[in-house]
């Protein structure tokens, strides 16, 4: 769990108190009793959360895991914290991918576990399979969720390290995971192309890497093998025996001592996990990749010299309120509002905001801030979408794309303006403008999706589809076409419609017995368990850590941090 | 210089060569630098970046490291001097200090030599010349019979004139067989029998000889200096009685419990001493002052400046050094006895690279964290060493000597047991602690001091020891807090998110787990990383919340702990595998499984410390039995030896006769014999 840290106490005696003119004034009354409620809602979801995942942290049970361990191996999570360098965070995605996703079927973390750790020194994105949860078979999740982890490497530059243990593709699901463009082919696909790229690709071969799974360290640059564990071959002994009546052991078949000393396919030999886990890291460390820590260096030259002093800051200023109040400020309750400068006050560097068009289209707050001392763009909202609040938003992220300046949503929105009113104002061709820029603004572009994210602007917020590097949800937020009310209603009004035209009536207790199934659908399918669930985003987080999160997440994404920016045609 | 007078004596001195290693050369130096003298430092191979020929003006390599082929060399020092134009030579002590060949050497080629004539080191040198001089000189001397008659009534006699308590000793015995002690004149003839018989059976003869029994023995010694010109004083005396392996470890000055006559009867005893061999310069004569009725006794006289003559110094306000200094240029003594004052008391504890659990043996090894106590004006470090250098097996393993001054005895030992406090050394053993436990021991707080005071408080010294729950959880966080700072060393913490939020796991927490080795047991340690808040747990015990961080002071490795709301406060290191020399962390299996995949069949003997293999005495192929001999390894003038630990066959041999051996190297390779 990330704690907020110890207040760091401003350093630098400012002269001027006009330095504080841009910290951004809080007035939660913590004494209310919305307060209260709020807080304590917001905690039982947060509890709700950290017992989902220490029910995932659990694998495939606890047999599975005596049977793993017995032969020597290590868990999936304990490899990814021997990788990773002593101390580093891990940035783990989609840990509750698969929740309830099959059925009886306990597929945890989707049976496998991807995030952003450091390995020495650099950011690396890990994908290690849980060989506990259904022997690491490939369920049509496990495929989505390793193509979403190559696909943040991609878009990140991180180099790949593949902890592999896996049987391959789960053959009663094979049609889900076998022949699509974005099924198990394109694991593969992604790796030549990095590889192509200069992304470095990293196998460890910890365990089963039969059929499909056998390209995974043959087509990365480097891959290790553990003796007596890891195992690589097109067709297990089974299969082998079956078409050729051939018999081999699996170790004789594709062991470490064949594919390191005859075959060739693995390139270093490890005597057991943490040995190969070690190889791993000198490998990484042999990388020749620019220093990480270049950070620094991009820091000297971002806009971080201000106006009472000549030199940088010296500390990171952390905000000037408590995180853990955004939890009294939220709540569950989504029908009810609270300006989103509370919670942008909980995230960044000093709580300070520069606000960009303060007076124009109130209900979009836009701004610039720091995090971790890197300057960003944010993006909030405070209510339903006009044209006006489209159209500034539309022209801050220009702002922001020209800049190079990374952009953070905070979405929390109904949808944009509807009636009569609106369409004749355009809210359509307005909406369609901040749309475009959110699609093409090439910078790194984070959300979070902090209250609900319904209809288009879902869009123009930044949702799935307008590729943010990274997307996270808060326990409270919930996300569909529109509300379940809403649906219902529109439902129920068209088919009234439909009777009146056929002559019947329609009673109000035929309206209920309609809406009530709509409710419940939307009430299920817009929870946020669903959606990570299926990997519409990237994880639940607690909205205490939301900076940290976006901290690491920022942190990674600037290893690329983006091209020049070519809008499409802005309807005028 | 420092001569004004016109005289034959008067050999004025402007640069000397310091035939000498380590503090004392260092210690030299300063001096010299104070009194504006240049100084040649001589070096051998392993000193050539050492301490001494840093500080010193010029410096030149004297051999290889073993002493008799660098810094025993007598000729190639003394041509050192020449060519570098030194007019005198500064021995310290130890090397040639008190060699009478290379005094005489320099005598002969006009080098002066800081130390008396030759003629007196010789006189000294010889116990039993030394003895007669002192005694015609009216110094008191251990009484004993070493004479040929054998009789009754000759034994009898002489044991009168010696007096009671009597130990009577074989003459060919060791080891304590054919010794007795006759407490009184009656138990004379009882106990004589008693050896002659234990004697004869032993050895075959029945001689004995007689001496006085000092029943608990001090060692108290006196310094002196005299000058060319027939003059002596003394500065008063030292407590050295505390001794492991007859070596000094503890010195006191002055001598605790001594009457303000007594004071003066042994000084004024050791300038006779001095005047009577002529003596120059810097001298101790040592004596045997008897605990119990304070009967003091003449045992011998070292010609060198001592180890331990800073606490003379600072119970006294001089500079020995530059009383050497001056005295060998032909000035006369810089104080008449009168105005030799004392104030104080001081102490001086040497810190050594050594196990005393392990019976003191003597260590070498890389000093990789070196702190000291603040120097002061009543504190002082004497060390020729800094962090990074080594302690070479080749050489004397003492590190620094600690001096510290009080206004009292209880003031001096107080602030001795704080600065040794205040001294962290890691990379190899040192005898910090015992010193600490010696000097907080009761009795040594009440100055019970003897010659045999460690073997007698033996099992109060070295109790059991009891690792708690808290030093394993210090050990821990003292990890932890080492391994966020290595992961982030290169960064700027708080620009970067990573450093910011270490051990970070989203929605759940991080529990890592450590296993850490000490007196032979394995802890294991849990710590749950919650933010910048910790919780740790020690062998399945009570999570306790823990925060840790480091004390921004000089004192690079502080580390202030507050587990369960207690505050600690405590210097950790960590180097390789071990924490502050007392936990070990485990190490990754396949670091050792490695072997295996190399082809390295059978086992291996180590080499159990640092040394030099000075004997082989088996060779490839041959077949041992278990227990059997097989090399010795040589560690400061301690012989260890490597035994078979099972009935085998001799694969290789890791080294040849002479060869350096580290901590740990494989000396021996063997098959095991299947049975």
């Amino acid at each position: 769990l990330f704690r907020s840290s110890s207040r760091v106490l401003c350093s630098q005696v400012r002269l001027l108190h006009v330095g504080d003119a841009n910290v951004l004034p809080s007035e939660v009354d913590k004494q209310s009793a919305e307060y209260k409620e709020n807080a304590s809602e917001m905690a039982r979801l947060v509890g709700d959360l950290r017992n989902f995942t220490s029910q995932v942290l659990k694998g495939g049970g606890q047999k599975a895991i005596e049977r793993h361990t017995s032969r020597g191996k290590l868990l999936a999570r304990e490899r990814i914290n021997l990788l990773l360098d002593k101390g580093s965070p891990f940035l783990e995605l989609s840990a509750l991918a698969g929740h309830e996703l099959y059925g009886e079927e306990v597929v945890n973390s989707g049976g496998i576990v991807t995030g952003v750790g450091r390995v020495c020194g650099t950011e690396c994105l890990v994908v290690a399979n849980d060989a506990t949860v259904k022997g690491g078979s490939y369920y049509p999740i496990t495929v989505k969720k390793h193509l979403r982890a190559q696909e943040i490497a991609q878009e990140n530059r991180l180099p790949c390290i593949y902890l592999v243990d896996s049987g391959g593709a789960n053959l009663p699901r094979q049609a889900e995971v076998f022949p699509d463009k974005l099924h198990f082919g394109r694991i593969f696909y992604n790796q030549a192309n990095m590889s192509a790229q200069g992304i470095p690709q990293i196998a460890v071969v910890m365990g089963s890497c039969t059929a499909g799974g056998a390209y995974v360290p043959a087509m990365a640059d480097e891959s290790i093998i553990v003796k007596k564990q890891g195992t690589i071959f097109l067709a297990g002994p089974p299969l082998v025996k079956a078409a050729t009546g051939e018999e081999v052991s699996a170790e004789d078949l594709g062991g470490a001592d064949l594919h390191c000393k005859t075959s060739g396919v693995t390139d270093h030999y490890a005597v057991d996990d943490e040995h190969a886990l070690y190889l791993a890291r000198q490998i990484v460390s042999n990388l020749n990749l620019p220093a990480t820590n270049s950070y620094n260096d991009q820091l000297m030259h971002s806009s971080q010299v201000n106006f009472q002093s000549a030199t940088p800051p010296s500390a990171v200023e952390e905000p000037r309120y408590d995180a853990q109040e955004l939890y009294g400020i939220v709540g569950p309750n989504l029908t009810k509002s609270f300006d989103v400068r509370e919670v942008i006050a909980r995230i960044v560097d000093g709580s300070r905001f520069t606000e960009f068009k303060k007076l124009y289209g109130e209900t979009l707050v836009c701004g610039f801030a720091k995090l971790y001392g890197h300057t960003v763009g944010i993006v909030g909202n405070n209510g339903v979408l006009f044209s006006e609040s489209a159209l500034k938003g539309a022209h801050f992220i220009q702002l922001c794309a020209q800049r190079k300046i990374p952009l953070v949503f905070l979405q929390n929105i109904t949808g944009f303006m509807v009636g009569r009113d609106a369409e004749a104002n355009g809210i359509a061709k307005n909406g369609a403008k901040m749309v475009t820029a959110v699609a093409c603004a090439n910078v790194p572009k984070f959300t979070v999706i902090i209250g609900g994210s319904y209809g288009a602007g879902n869009y123009g917020m930044c949702g799935r589809a307008y590729s943010p590097r990274f997307l996270y949800m808060w326990p409270n937020s919930r996300i569909s076409v529109m509300g379940g009310t809403q649906a219902a209603n529109v439902m129920a009004q068209i088919t009234e419609d439909q009777r009146k035209r056929a002559g019947k009536e329609f009673s109000e207790e035929e309206a209920q017995k309609l809406k009530a199934p709509i409710v419940e659908m939307f009430e299920a399918e817009g929870s946020p368990y669903y959606s990570t669930a299926r990997l519409w985003d990237d994880g639940i987080i607690d909205p205490a850590n939301t900076r940290q999160i976006l901290g690491l997440s920022l942190k990674a994404a600037l290893n690329n941090v983006g091209q020049e920016t070519k809008f499409g045609v802005f309807r005028m | 210089c420092f001569a004004t007078e016109a005289s034959p004596k008067v050999r004025p001195i402007s640069k000397i060569l310091i035939s000498n290693r380590g503090e004392i050369a260092c210690r030299v130096i300063r001096t010299a630098r104070k009194l504006g003298v240049r100084t040649v430092a001589v070096f051998s191979d392993p000193d050539e970046k050492s301490m001494h020929t840093q500080l010193t003006d010029e410096a030149y390599r004297v051999g290889e490291a073993a002493s008799s082929a660098s810094y025993l060399r007598g000729e190639r020092i003394l041509d050192i001097a020449k060519r570098s134009g030194a007019q005198a030579i500064h021995p310290g002590y130890g090397f040639l200090s008190e060699s009478v060949e290379f005094a005489e050497l320099c005598q002969r080629e006009g080098i002066i030599f800081m130390g008396p004539p030759s003629s007196a080191i010789r006189d000294m040198g010889i116990k039993s010349t030394s003895k007669a001089i002192m005694a015609a000189a009216g110094v008191p001397i251990i009484n004993g019979y070493h004479g040929d008659d054998q009789s009754d009534e000759c034994l009898q006699r002489e044991a009168d004139i010696i007096g009671f308590p009597l130990m009577i000793k074989a003459v060919r015995g060791g080891g304590g067989k054919g010794m007795r002690i006759a407490e009184k004149p009656d138990d004379f003839l009882t106990a004589l029998n008693s050896a002659r018989t234990e004697s004869e059976k032993s050895f075959g003869d029945s001689s004995v000889l007689l001496e006085r029994y000092v029943r608990s023995p001090r060692h108290v010694e006196v310094q002196v200096f005299a000058d060319h010109y027939g003059d002596a004083v003394y500065l008063w005396e030292r407590d050295c009685s505390v001794q492991r392996r007859h070596q000094k470890i503890i010195e006191e000055a002055p001598a605790p419990g001594l009457s303000e006559d007594l004071r003066r009867e042994l000084g004024e005893a050791a300038v006779r001493a001095a005047k009577a061999v002529g003596y120059v310069g810097a001298g101790t004569v040592e004596f045997i002052l008897d605990k119990e009725d304070l009967s003091f006794h003449f045992m011998e006289m070292n010609t060198r400046l001592q180890v331990e003559h800073p606490i003379t110094e600072m119970i006294t306000g001089t500079d020995l050094v530059e009383w050497q200094i001056r005295i060998a240029a032909g000035e006369p003594l810089p104080l008449k006895q009168s105005e030799i004052t004392r104030r104080g008391h001081a102490f001086e504890a040497r810190i050594y690279a050594e196990n005393p659990r392990g019976g003191f043996l003597p260590g070498a090894g890389p000093l990789r964290y070196l702190s000291t106590p603040q120097p002061s004006n009543n504190v002082r470090v004497e060390t020729g060493v800094r962090e990074g250098d080594e302690v070479s097996v080749h050489y004397d393993p003492m590190i620094a000597k600690l001096v510290v001054w009080g206004e009292n005895r209880t003031q001096a030992l107080n602030s001795l047991v704080a600065r040794l406090g205040e001294y962290h050394i890691s990379g190899l053993d040192t005898n910090i602690n015992f010193l600490i436990d010696l000097a907080s021991h009761p009795e040594f707080q009440l100055a019970n001091v003897h010659t045999g005071f460690i073997d007698e408080q033996f099992d109060t010294l070295f109790p059991p020891i009891v690792i708690s729950p808290q030093q394993v959880s210090q050990a821990a966080l003292a990890l932890v807090l080492n391994e966020l700072q290595a992961a982030f060393r290169n960064g700027n913490k708080d620009f970067d998110p990573f450093a910011a939020t270490p051990n970070a796991r989203l929605n759940y927490s991080l529990v890592r787990r450590y296993h850490l080795k000490a007196n032979e047991k394995v802890y294991s340690v849990a710590v749950k990383f919650d933010g910048e808040d910790m919780q740790i747990q020690v062998d399945n015990g009570d999570w306790q919340v823990a925060k840790v961080e480091r004390v921004q002071d000089e004192s690079r490795l502080k580390i202030r702990a507050n587990i369960n709301s207690n505050i600690t406060t405590y210097n950790a290191s960590i180097h390789g595998t071990k924490w502050q020399g007392r936990f070990e962390v485990g190490q990754p299996k396949f670091l050792s499984a490695q072997g295996d995949q190399m082809g390295a069949v059978g086992s291996r003997i180590v080499a159990p410390m640092p040394g030099i293999l000075e004997k082989v005495l088996v060779k490839p192929g041959d077949q041992v039995k278990k227990g059997e001999n097989l090399a010795v390894l040589i560690a400061m003038k301690m012989e260890h030896i490597l035994k078979a630990p099972k009935d085998a066959i001799i694969k290789s041999i890791g080294g040849a006769e002479g060869d350096n051996v580290a901590k740990g190297a494989a000396v021996i390779t063997f098959e095991e014999v299947e049975k």
